[in-house]
């Protein structure tokens, strides 16, 4: 083999890959630095300052909506990550049975249908409920936020459950261990990993949705998202990077323990 | 036997019954707050439209239907096409096409040089194509408007280096639409395309050189094929977000440049007209359904390779 001479290699591809990170990572690297500008302004550098995190922390609409936005996300998360784990108990580690693949279909479907269908679906009915009812509180969000949650939980967990053979809960069972105790005691630790990462998965899907909670919301009903997509139409301070810049700090802490969790293996 | 027999039929009945238990409180879920809703769209789209928005009840028309592609004259009550709607249409499936192909020229090199890298290095890799992918969509988009706007670092730059003496236009613009999509579903490229390359065989690419192929030949000849499942997956995961797409056009594209997405939410809002907004819902969902199948087909042809 000539020296020099690699296989993998191919002309411009690593200029266009250097490319392409070039462009994943600029636009957000710009957000970031303005972030801490001291100017009013988004695109004039004008020295470095805290201003904007701390005018984003005293903004009492700032910290509402980032509080309602965690409330929905933890509750909405939780709930979706119990019943997917059920669901996924449900439909691993068997023979296939009638209505399997119904629920496989069943449970994806929130991914096949895009976003501004769900939404806007979603508008009609509960509109409707809300008139009937007479209540409009934050269910209706946390609602739709478990319904389109439940898949991105449900899948590490399948994916975790597919991954263990039924040697352990058989020889629980044959030691006389209730059904439930087996659960409890051999399959939960076990399945862990996979809950915690479907549950952190599902929790920053809810926080970053924008336009199925941007439709179902009531009035006063403002997340972190629908709040910065309404400060977009607006003029656009610092104040706005500063707040993204934290979001996207969470969301990276998150991704990164979700990616340490998963990748732990039995 | 037969009473054994009926006893192990029983067990499994009891079984799959507890499986059903298990399962119905997700799909109970899913039933409420997303496919019957979706169900109430499909009806929604045959009813008459209310005056205020909303619709009638139970009264039913096709004037959703048909407000899709075609009017009436506001003053002689002709028919004629309706052209704003088909002008959204087109620019939503140009727009989709454009980014689906920028996002696999970018992506494909991309995945190739990330799946080529040392095992133990290419987490690292994918990491990084990861970040974007699970940031908000709005601080994606409202990073890219920060580069793009007239103030903004590519405009600066432009006019730094005295290529021209005005900023150039390209917010609210097809162009930034575009931008920010492609932007926006790179990861979303990426992560299928190296999916099935680091599944490649490369001795049957080092075999094409043997037989005196040269690099392009081999990229031709035998990568692609070999990646063909990955490349639909990825031009598939990139086409059907970018048609149902909402906030970038929303934020970039401003009010003029609407995309499907736009004009369903305009059915709901200023439009009023709530069947025509829910037979655009209906549209698209086929659209993205017909797209879907050409992947599920493509998949289990490729001897089912099963990634996503």
């Amino acid at each position: 083999m000539s020296r020099g001479f690699s296989i993998t290699g191919q002309p411009g591809f690593p200029f266009i890959a250097l490319l392409c990170f070039a462009v994943l990572y600029l636009p957000v690297a710009t957000l970031v630095f303005y972030a801490f500008n001291a100017g009013d302004s988004v695109a004039v550098w004008s020295g470095f300052s805290l201003r904007w995190f701390h005018s984003a922390w005293q903004n009492t609409q700032v910290q509402e909506a980032t509080m309602r936005s965690a409330l929905i996300a933890v509750v909405a998360a939780t709930i979706a990550t119990v019943t997917a784990t059920m669901a996924a108990i449900a439909t691993t580690r068997t023979a296939p049975y009638r209505g399997l693949t119904f629920k496989y279909a069943f449970i994806n479907q929130p991914l096949m249908v895009p976003e501004i269908v769900t939404a806007v679906a979603l508008l009609i009915v509960f509109s409707r409920l809300k008139v009937w009812t007479g209540y409009s509180g934050l269910g209706y969000l946390i609602a739709a936020h478990t319904a389109f949650c439940i898949p991105f939980a449900y899948m590490p967990i399948r994916a975790r459950l597919e991954g263990m053979d039924l040697t352990l809960e058989r020889a629980a069972a044959d030691l006389y261990a209730t059904p439930w105790a087996a659960f409890r005691r051999v399959t939960l630790p076990l399945l862990w990993p996979g809950i915690l990462a479907g549950f952190m998965l599902a929790f920053v899907i809810s926080l970053d949705d924008v336009v199925i909670t941007e439709f179902v919301k009531s009035a006063g009903q403002e997340t972190l998202p629908t709040y910065m997509l309404g400060q977009l139409k607006r003029s656009v301070t610092p104040e706005i990077n500063a707040i993204s810049t934290v979001f996207l700090g969470i969301s990276i802490l998150l991704v990164t323990m979700f990616f340490l969790i998963s990748r732990k293996k039995t | 036997m037969g009473i054994t027999q009926q006893a192990a039929d029983r067990a499994e009945r009891d079984a799959i019954r507890k499986r059903w238990l298990l399962s119905a409180p997700a799909l109970t879920i899913i039933f409420f707050a997303a496919i019957g809703p979706l169900a109430v769209v499909v009806l929604y789209s045959f009813m008459v439209k209310g005056d205020y928005g909303d619709v009638k009840y139970w009264q039913f028309s096709l004037d959703g239907w048909f407000n899709v592609v075609a009017e009436r004259d506001m003053f002689d009550d002709t028919l004629g096409l309706a052209w704003a709607n088909i002008s959204i249409f087109w620019r939503s499936l140009k727009l989709s096409f454009i980014t689906t192909i920028v996002t696999l020229f970018f992506g494909f090199p991309t995945a190739y040089l990330i799946a080529t890298r040392a095992p133990n290095k290419r987490d690292l890799w994918l990491f990084l194509i990861t970040i974007p992918f699970w940031t908000n969509i709005l601080i994606r988009t409202f990073a890219m408007q920060e580069v793009i706007r007239n103030e903004g670092i590519v405009n600066s730059a432009l006019m730094g280096m005295g290529l021209v003496d005005q900023p150039v236009q390209i917010m609210f613009t097809d162009w930034a639409i575009l931008f920010g999509m492609v932007y926006v579903y790179l990861p979303l490229m990426v992560l299928p395309l190296y999916a099935s390359m680091e599944k490649l065989d490369f001795r049957l690419v080092e075999a094409g050189y043997d037989l005196y192929a040269n690099r392009l030949q081999v990229l031709r000849r035998i990568i692609i094929p070999l990646v063909k499942p990955g490349i639909v997956a990825g031009c598939i995961l990139v086409f059907i977000p970018s048609l149902g797409a909402y906030v970038i056009p929303r934020v970039l594209g401003g009010g003029k440049n609407m995309m499907l997405g736009n004009l369903i939410d305009l059915q709901f809002g200023q439009g009023r007209n709530w069947p025509l907004g829910s037979a655009l819902s209906i549209t698209l969902m086929i659209i993205v359904t017909l797209a879907l199948l050409v992947y599920v087909r493509n998949t289990s042809k490729g001897g089912g390779h099963g990634h996503v």
